[in-house]
Formats: C-alpha cells, sequence, structure tokens
C-alpha cells in the first residue's frame, strides 16, 4: 500500500509530501524538474524496493512557501540529510532523474557517507563548453518536447505539459519548473565538478540515447568523474526515459542495486 | 496633470521582412546582420535632441527606461542618458522620469541610488525615480537572475535604496542577497526626504500591493491601448478603495501611443507605416520568453493561469490584419489630427483615471523630423488642454515639489 507522508522539517518551514510505497531495501526518488508524480517507473521500481518519493521544497500539496526557506544548494543538501533522518534512513540507496540527479550527486559527494549506493538518471549538474545545454524555460514547448522525449507524440508528454485548459496542472507544473530553477539557474553548473570525486557509492549513470537537451556525452562525462561507476544507454529514449521506457530503466536500477 | 514623453529608443532601419526571418527583437536577434553601430550612435542622438526638443516645447518630463538585448529599447543603461538630459534641461521645468533602473539587476542595488542622486543634483530636483522589477527578458534571460528570487531580490533592493538615501547614520546591511559593511552614500538626492517614486506594472497583484504598502505611485507600461489599460486600472483603483486610500489620480501613470499630425488622413499616411513597424517588429517577442509566471510568486502565478485574458490574446493575433483605423479604434495608438487626439485622451485620462499621463511620441520607425513634428503638434496643440485637469481637487504628491512650485509661480506671474 502506497502512503503519503506529509513531514515538517527545516524548523517548520518545509513540509514536503513524501509517497512512501513497495518493500524491500529503500531507495529514495529524487525527481525531475516537472515536479512529483508517481508513474509508472516508480510502481515498478516498488516490486523490489521501498521507494520513498519526496516533493522537493515547494512543489508539495501544502508546500508553496517552502522554497523561500532555502538560499543555496548547501542549504538544499542539509536540508534532504534532515529529510533522510526524519525518515529514519541513514545511507539509502538514492535514484535522481535529472534536476533530481544533479542533487543526487550533491548529496553523494557532499556526505558520501549518507548514499549507499547512486543512480543517476540524464542528471544535471556538469558543464561542457563544447555541449552547452540550453535554458530548457527559455524554448517553446513544442521545441522542448523535442528535445526531451524520443517520440514528441508519447503520451507522458502530457504528464510535462498540461493541457492549457487544466489550470491546476498547468499551476503545479510552472511552479514545480520555478523550485527546480532556483538551483539551475542559469546554467546547471553550481559547482559539482569541485566535488564530484569524493562520491564513493557504487554509481550507475543511466543516460537516454536520444537525450536532446544534455547527450549522452554528459554521461560519459559523469563516468569520466565518478571512480568505478557505470554506464547504460536507454535506446529508444531521450531525456525523460524514466517516462518514456519506465521497465527498461527500472530493472537497470534494480539489477544494479541488487549486484 | 502631468504628461511626460516616454523614449524607447529603438532600431529605426529594422529590414522589411525582420519579422518573416526572425525568432525575436530581444533576448537573440542577430547583431551581426543587423545592426551598424554607427546608425545607433546617430539614433542616440536624435533621442537626446527629440526629448529635449519635447522638453522647450513644454513637456513636463522625459523619460527612458532600461532593457538589454533588444533591439526595440537601446538604453541598458537609462542613467547614461539621464545625466545628458538632466544637463541639457537645466533651467526649465521638466522632470526627467528615469523608468528607469531595474532593480534585481543592478549590483549592488545602491549603483541606482548613487546614479539617481547624481541625476537629481544634475537637475536641480527634478527626478522621478522609477524602480521598476524588469521583465522576464531582460532579467532572468539576459542577466540570469533565477526567476523564484526575481520579486524578492526586488523587493530587498528597493528597501535598501530607500534606507540609503535617507539614513542619517552610516548603517551595515544584512540582506539576503544583498550584504554591505558601510553604507553611506555621497552624492544623496536634493529632495527630501526622498524623489518621488514610481513603480512599473502590468497587472500583478503583489506590485499593487508593494506600491500601495509604500504609497509610490503605480504605472501600467503598456503597449496595448487605454481599454486594456482601463481593465488593469480598474482592478487597481478597486484594490486602492479597499485599503482605505484615497483616489488621487496621481497615484496612477500610464502609458498611451500617440501620434499627431495636422488631420486625421494626413495622421494615417504619416504614421501608419511606423505603427505597423512598431507592432509587427518592436514587439516580436515569442510567449516563451515573455511568460510571465516564472517570476511570479505562487498567488500571482494562480490569479495570471486562472483570469487569462482571452479577449486581449484574440485582439492581439488579429494585429497583423488591421488597417490605421483599427489601431485608433481599439485606442491602441490615439492618432489624428490635434482635435480628434485631445478628444480621445481626454476621454481617456479621464477614464482611466490618470495623473501622470507618459506619451510615446517615437513610435518605431518613425524619422527624426516626424518625431519633432509629432512633438510639436502634441505639445502646442494637444498639452495646453491637460494642464488643469484634476488640479482642482488633487495635489501630485508624486512630482517633484520644485517643478509644482515652479508651475504655480508662472501660472500666477502670467
Amino acid at each position: 500500500m502506497a502512503e503519503d507522508r506529509k513531514l515538517t522539517l527545516w524548523n517548520g518551514q518545509i513540509k514536503p509530501t513524501v509517497r512512501i510505497a513497495g518493500r524491500g531495501e529503500p531507495v529514495v526518488f529524487l525527481h525531475s524538474a516537472f515536479g512529483p508524480m508517481w508513474d509508472h517507473f516508480l510502481a515498478a521500481l516498488a516490486r523490489n524496493h521501498t521507494v520513498y518519493a519526496p516533493s522537493h521544497p515547494g512543489t508539495g500539496p501544502d508546500d508553496v512557501d517552502g522554497i523561500r526557506a532555502l538560499e543555496d544548494l548547501w542549504d538544499l543538501v542539509l536540508y534532504y540529510y534532515e529529510l533522510f533522518d526524519a525518515l529514519g534512513l541513514k545511507s539509502p540507496a538514492v535514484v535522481g532523474h535529472s534536476f533530481g540527479g544533479m542533487i543526487a550527486a550533491e548529496l553523494a559527494a557532499s556526505d558520501p557517507a549518507r548514499v549507499g549506493k547512486l543512480a543517476l538518471i540524464d542528471a544535471y549538474g556538469l558543464w561542457r563548453d563544447d555541449t552547452p545545454v540550453p535554458l530548457a524555460s527559455a524554448l517553446a514547448p513544442k521545441v522542448l518536447a523535442k528535445c526531451i522525449f524520443h517520440d514528441p507524440g508519447d503520451p507522458a508528454t502530457k504528464l510535462t505539459f498540461p493541457d492549457h485548459h487544466d489550470h491546476d496542472a498547468v499551476i503545479r507544473v510552472t511552479w514545480s519548473i520555478n523550485c527546480a530553477n532556483k538551483f539551475i539557474w542559469p546554467l546547471p553548473d553550481k559547482g559539482l565538478k569541485k566535488r564530484i570525486h569524493r562520491i564513493s557509492a557504487p554509481t550507475l549513470i543511466i543516460w537516454g540515447r536520444h537525450d536532446g537537451l544534455m547527450p549522452p556525452v554528459y554521461a560519459e562525462e559523469f563516468h569520466g568523474k565518478i571512480a568505478g561507476s557505470q554506464v547504460a544507454i536507454v535506446d529508444d529514449a531521450s531525456h525523460m526515459c524514466p517516462l518514456e521506457r519506465p521497465d527498461t530503466v527500472a530493472a537497470l536500477v534494480t539489477d544494479f542495486f541488487k549486484s | 496633470m502631468k504628461i511626460s514623453m516616454f523614449h524607447l529608443m529603438p532600431y529605426r532601419d529594422l529590414p522589411d521582412d525582420f519579422e518573416k526571418r526572425y525568432h525575436s527583437i530581444w533576448v537573440d536577434p542577430p547583431y551581426w546582420e543587423i545592426a551598424d553601430p554607427r546608425k545607433i550612435g546617430q539614433y542616440y542622438n536624435w533621442t537626446f535632441d527629440e526629448l529635449i526638443h519635447a522638453a522647450r516645447a513644454g513637456i513636463d518630463g522625459i523619460c527612458v527606461n532600461e532593457h538589454h538585448q533588444n533591439a526595440y529599447g537601446m538604453m541598458p543603461n537609462p542613467d547614461v542618458m539621464g545625466s545628458v538630459l538632466a544637463r541639457e534641461t537645466n533651467g526649465l521645468d521638466t522632470a526627467i522620469v528615469q523608468m528607469g533602473c531595474t532593480l534585481p539587476t543592478t549590483n549592488p542595488p545602491i549603483r541606482v541610488a548613487e546614479e539617481y542622486a547624481m541625476i537629481d543634483c544634475i537637475s536641480g530636483g527634478r527626478l522621478v525615480a522609477g524602480m521598476p522589477l524588469g521583465t522576464p527578458q531582460d532579467v532572468n534571460l539576459c542577466y540570469g537572475i533565477p526567476p523564484v528570487e526575481h520579486r524578492e531580490r526586488y523587493h530587498e533592493a528597493h528597501d535598501l535604496i530607500m534606507k540609503a538615501w535617507q539614513a542619517r547614520e552610516t548603517f551595515a546591511w544584512n540582506g539576503r542577497y544583498f550584504k554591505l559593511p558601510m553604507v553611506n552614500l555621497w552624492p544623496r538626492p536634493i529632495q527630501q526626504p526622498h524623489p518621488p517614486v514610481w513603480i512599473p506594472g502590468s497587472t500583478s497583484l503583489s506590485t499593487w500591493e508593494f506600491t500601495a504598502k509604500h504609497d509610490h505611485c503605480y504605472c501600467n507600461l503598456s503597449f496595448f491601448g487605454n481599454q486594456f489599460g482601463k481593465q488593469v486600472l480598474d482592478g487597481f483603483w478597486e484594490y486602492v478603495a479597499k485599503q482605505g486610500l484615497d483616489a488621487n489620480p496621481y497615484r496612477v501613470g500610464f502609458l498611451q501611443l500617440v501620434a499627431v499630425s495636422e488631420n486625421d488622413a494626413q495622421a494615417e499616411r504619416d504614421y501608419y507605416k511606423h505603427i505597423r513597424y512598431f507592432y509587427d517588429k518592436c514587439l516580436l517577442v515569442p510567449d516563451e520568453f515573455i511568460s510571465s509566471s516564472g517570476n511570479q510568486d505562487h498567488r500571482s502565478l494562480v490569479n495570471s493561469v486562472k483570469n487569462l485574458n482571452p479577449r486581449l490574446g484574440r485582439i492581439i493575433g488579429q494585429i497583423k490584419n488591421w488597417k490605421f483605423a483599427d489601431f485608433v479604434k481599439n485606442q491602441f495608438v490615439i492618432a489624428g489630427g490635434p482635435a480628434t487626439v485631445r478628444d480621445q485622451l481626454m476621454e481617456a485620462v479621464k477614464n482611466l483615471r490618470v495623473g501622470n499621463l507618459m506619451v510615446l511620441l517615437h513610435i518605431g520607425s518613425m524619422t527624426h523630423e516626424e518625431t519633432l513634428k509629432n512633438i510639436d503638434l502634441f505639445c502646442g496643440e494637444v498639452l495646453p488642454h491637460f494642464r488643469d485637469v484634476w488640479d482642482d481637487e488633487w495635489e501630485n504628491r508624486w512630482w517633484p515639489k520644485g517643478l509644482l512650485a515652479r508651475r504655480q509661480d508662472a501660472a500666477a506671474g502670467a
């Protein structure tokens, strides 16, 4: 049974909702800039793990002002250790997608003891001058859809680009993007390259072969900076591969964490 | 009432097919394909000459503003313009209306306080201190400020500037975004306790609250005319009434495009092509750049998503087919002979209840000579009919005090 646990953290200022489901070793999932969504990927992951999927500060249903309680990335990292403590997680496996991947990498680099295993999926956080990452918020939705979905007609695009008549969904997704942008604007390079060598968790880097936002050269960039890491490229998928190929990506994560 | 001439300082010679070939006039218009720096130098000098000409012709104030990476607004630092205008209009009763420095991107913000103080000193106390939040294009895209911090930085910069002007002692500023150990400005403004502050806004609830709380002047800077402006300002006046504040028309500023010629038919011959240029080329900005939601707080985001103005969207979609008469009918531009402009502008002023009007008298590709003609006809045939509007009942508390007194002296002496 899934549980939505509401927490009050950061001296009462941040109230995330954590979806907890499944059974098995704990896995924390950090979502992309599009906000928390319980999708097929997490359901697949929950078949073998107890999945903890917290809402990023500001993106939970009762938490719109939560984003204002944090000033910078350092605050955010400490906040997540506090969240781990509140959930009784000492050194869980952490999966992060896109923006959430950047946070996962920062958590594993800042205090390597807090992250037991790590899976980074099309993660933000590094920068190559020869392959600049476009500012997603400055792209027309149609252009962005082509960058992040291998098939722009994929039904999952409805989750990331809600119909404009669905006001609540538009507000939710827009605000989620704003809350993520606080930490990746204007460029997603916030110094991870200086700290990433500290990561000691066994790390799997998963990348959509057709990621048009951050091409697989970024998978190599992470791989080169995290000792002992492995890379898995997902075919017929782009930046949103957990939405596009949920079973494939969940199996990659599960097999890696088992090994 | 007070009427000021606004200038955007646009590129006046964009290629005819600009809107077909290019993505945007703002943020990413290709400089090397289009721009000629010698022409731009000429535009700057024409812009000075036009604003100074308006001042000599009796306009109440002259306005410049700030944009970045923008071919319709090439004043990245309005104070570079304002200092020249202040110097060149000394001896005239013209306000220098800086509309103004974008607060969240001027770092540290006391730079704005210092430059405005310079202009107030140079001009002998004629500054109006505009304090814009800045557009998403300028602040978030060009200058890299995260949208969610945009308004917080703005509020902090405003509070710091106001304190820096007025503090009697050197102070330390330990803000969230700005930290300064010893603030003690030299120079400071002539106007005490501080120059009048005008706040540009579109429809954001947060800006209404902010403006009312600080008792500043709220300015709706719109290119879509007074009919849509009325929807915004009706909301503002309703808000003001709810706060128990007076309905002083000088609380409000509004920008209106105005083009005057000898008669209505001549106005169409003189100005239609420039109006087309303005709406076709100068306003070519893709939605994803404008996307106002990014820098709104959550409440304003909810308000704007749920209360989208479908009528404005529909109308904007039709502009490409508009004739001259449509621009006038919809009041995007008040244009015609002096009598037409007088009547329509008077109706708009009364309708909006606006005391501090700004008029855009240089539009798009207008030549220097045409601009001077528009200024002369406006200042000669239109402006005198507006001098006394509102003054029987209300005092303009948002205008340089020295200029109010001088205007009254002149009237008494006449």
